[in-house]
């Protein structure tokens, strides 16, 4: 066991490695230099070119990369061109909002998803697995930008009981973690009811009715714990799906996480913070996907032993 | 007074295909320590005939129409009662041992869950009551296995968990389904070994289900035959091997090798098995009967005593007395 996850570990890193070197690779193929955007457009040629050797960005792309390597290494990530604070301490100020946000966007999936996913599979083709099925076939194709400023016209502008962006109060979460949860929610139902409904015909089910243990018992536990099996996988699979709807939910409302920092910097082609904050986003995927393996391990006694 | 007593029972599924009756008035009782096999090949209704006994027929396609189920004079298809003798009066054992078995569950804890939930025993209680079990139905180094999975036991050790964990509450019924299939010819024979001294120790009734009768013939009191979801024959072990009444039963007698005397060629049952969804009319065995006239095409046969045997050999045929005549 320790030995696969020092392997783990060790393969970890040339995923991270991908990581950097994609968006070092995107960030320069993008076009606009951040000499310019940053001087703006009165600017003349000696003060931009002054500032391309300050940044660096004069050298050879190799050059750069080799330097922006060694940098990572240090978790170096260097200024901000545009906040003229260290980078990464910049991105790591915003990592708590995020986490906050996607952990309770997470927990509201968890409790609906889960349950109404239980409850189609127990009442499959019935009129109630049709309703939860609708409900989650359009959550999963309602698109983030789109429900946020619906929900945001409805309860902040029209009903006006929630606020419609800005961080601070539990009020100021409720409107963020719907419009993430919902399509990962969705996702979860329809895992929840396809897992739960692969697993209620086997021997084992049968098994547990025939010992005369009460129906909860048979679904919740014998049922439940197998069908845990794949939807754990997803689940963990599609958490960086719910990091990355953070970019958006994060702009809509203004929540000031590592999302909306990231999509800032972006425009103003603030190098550091992109790279600090793109590794800190694969850094959580890639420790999460290991969580999950070896959570696999821990529920499916089969995969445990087959890895001694 | 038979401790269980089945009566004109009926069992339909419904399949794409319309309405299956996978049951079709099947009667028959289960004394007190009696053993009794239901004898029948697939589709025959044996599986689901136990199924409605437990309480346990697939819901929403099956359902029972009609037919009553009496166990020790309660009735079994009132709501609430099954759920109620399930496990701790009436116990079954299934065919295939790993999948039976919660793949994601100590074995230990599979067993002690029947004091756990039943007798609201603690998780220490549970778990030397399991490890007893355990070790009466043989199974080695019982106290080291007891944290192990079902998928690190082999297919003989499996089925011994599997009965273990029906014997927990000392039921007065216990239904094996098919318990020897899924396994080796040498480890069946010690699990039947297992379960006939386990019946003789209890004192519990036995339902022995297989399609093989081999299996059941050292063993069983009585047999009850299935064909196309009704009972064809029942009778004494004995009688019905040597003396059957059915054409059925004595093309099933025919087509078993013999392992003494000259090796004829076996004498297979012509034709398959009827399409439930399709049954011929009157008797459902008449394509393949080699006795069958227009009487057997329209009138269905009911089980009645075969002439010149005892009272409780029953055979459902218009022409018993050919059967009896031509086999023997």
């Amino acid at each position: 066991m320790g030995a696969y996850v020092v392997r783990r570990l060790f393969f970890s890193l040339f995923v991270l490695w991908g990581a950097v070197t994609i968006i070092f690779v995107v960030l320069r193929l993008v076009p606009g230099d951040p000499a310019y955007i940053m001087l703006g457009p009165d600017a003349d040629q000696a003060q931009v070119a002054a500032l391309r050797a300050q940044l660096g960005l004069d050298q050879s792309l190799i050059q750069q990369y080799a330097t922006y390597l060694a940098n990572v290494v240090h978790l170096d990530f260097g200024e901000s061109f545009r906040l003229n604070a260290d980078s990464m301490s910049l991105v790591l100020q915003r990592v708590p909002a995020t986490i906050q946000l996607a952990t309770t966007a997470l927990l509201l999936s968890l409790l609906i998803g889960l349950p109404l996913g239980v409850i189609a599979a127990l009442r499959a083709h019935s009129w109630v697995d049709r309703a939860i099925s609708v409900f989650s076939l359009m959550g999963q194709s309602t698109p983030s930008f789109w429900l946020g400023i619906v929900l945001i016209l409805v309860f902040a502008r029209g009903l006006k009981v929630l606020p419609s962006a800005g961080s601070g109060s539990w009020a100021h979460l409720v409107l963020p973690t719907i419009t993430l949860a919902l399509p990962f929610l969705a996702i979860l139902v329809r895992l929840t009811r396809s897992g739960l409904l692969e697993v209620v015909h086997e021997g084992y089910v049968h098994t547990a009715r025939a010992k005369g243990l009460g129906e909860g018992i048979v679904v919740l536990v014998h049922a439940m714990r197998n069908a845990l099996i794949p939807i754990v996988t997803v689940v963990g699979l599609q958490f960086g799906a719910l990091l990355g709807g953070t970019v958006i939910v994060e702009t809509v409302f203004a929540w000031p996480g590592v999302g909306r920092l990231l999509i800032d910097s972006i425009g103003r082609r603030d190098y550091g913070v992109v790279q600090a904050s793109i590794l800190l986003v694969a850094t959580i995927f890639v420790l999460i996907n290991l969580l999950v393996d070896l959570l696999y391990g821990f529920l499916d006694p089969r995969v445990r032993l087959a890895g001694d | 007074m038979a401790l269980l007593s089945v009566r004109d029972l009926r069992v339909e599924f419904a399949t794409s295909g319309g309405v299956v009756t996978a049951v079709d008035g099947a009667s028959f009782d289960v004394g007190a320590g009696e053993t009794v096999a239901l004898l029948g090949e697939s589709g025959s209704g044996k599986s689901v005939t136990a199924q409605a006994v437990m309480g346990i027929v697939p819901k929403p396609a099956g359902r029972i129409p009609s037919g009553s189920i009496s166990y020790d004079s309660k009735d079994l298809l009132a709501p609430g009662v099954a759920k109620g003798l399930r496990g701790r009066e009436i116990a079954m054992v299934f065919q295939d041992p790993l999948s039976s078995l919660n793949p994601v569950f100590r074995v230990g804890a599979q067993i002690g869950e029947m004091f756990r939930r039943h007798r609201g025993a603690s998780r220490r209680e549970a778990r030397a009551a399991a490890l007893d079990l355990m070790k009466r139905v043989g199974i080695p180094a019982a106290s080291k296995r007891l944290d192990d999975y079902p998928h690190q036991f082999s297919g003989g050790m499996r089925q011994r968990v599997m009965i273990a964990m029906a014997l927990a509450l000392s039921p007065r019924l216990l239904i094996a389904d098919e318990p020897t299939t899924a396994l080796d010819v040498t480890v069946q024979a010690q699990i039947m070994d297992l379960l006939t001294r386990l019946q003789a120790e209890e004192g519990m009734s036995l339902v022995l289900i297989t399609h093989d009768l081999g299996v059941v013939a050292g063993v069983a009191d009585r047999v009850i035959l299935m064909y196309a979801g009704r009972v064809v024959e029942t009778g004494p072990l004995r009688e019905v091997y040597e003396h059957s009444g059915h054409p059925y039963t004595s093309g099933l007698m025919a087509s078993i090798p013999a392992l003494e005397g000259p090796r004829d060629r076996l004498v297979p049952i012509q034709g398959s098995p009827p399409d439930l969804l399709d049954l011929p009319s009157g008797c459902s065995f008449r394509p393949r009967c080699q006795y069958a006239d227009e009487q057997c095409a329209e009138v269905e046969p009911v089980l009645r005593q075969l002439p010149d045997r005892a009272s409780t050999h029953q055979a459902a045929c218009h022409h018993p007395e050919g059967v009896l005549t031509d086999v023997h």
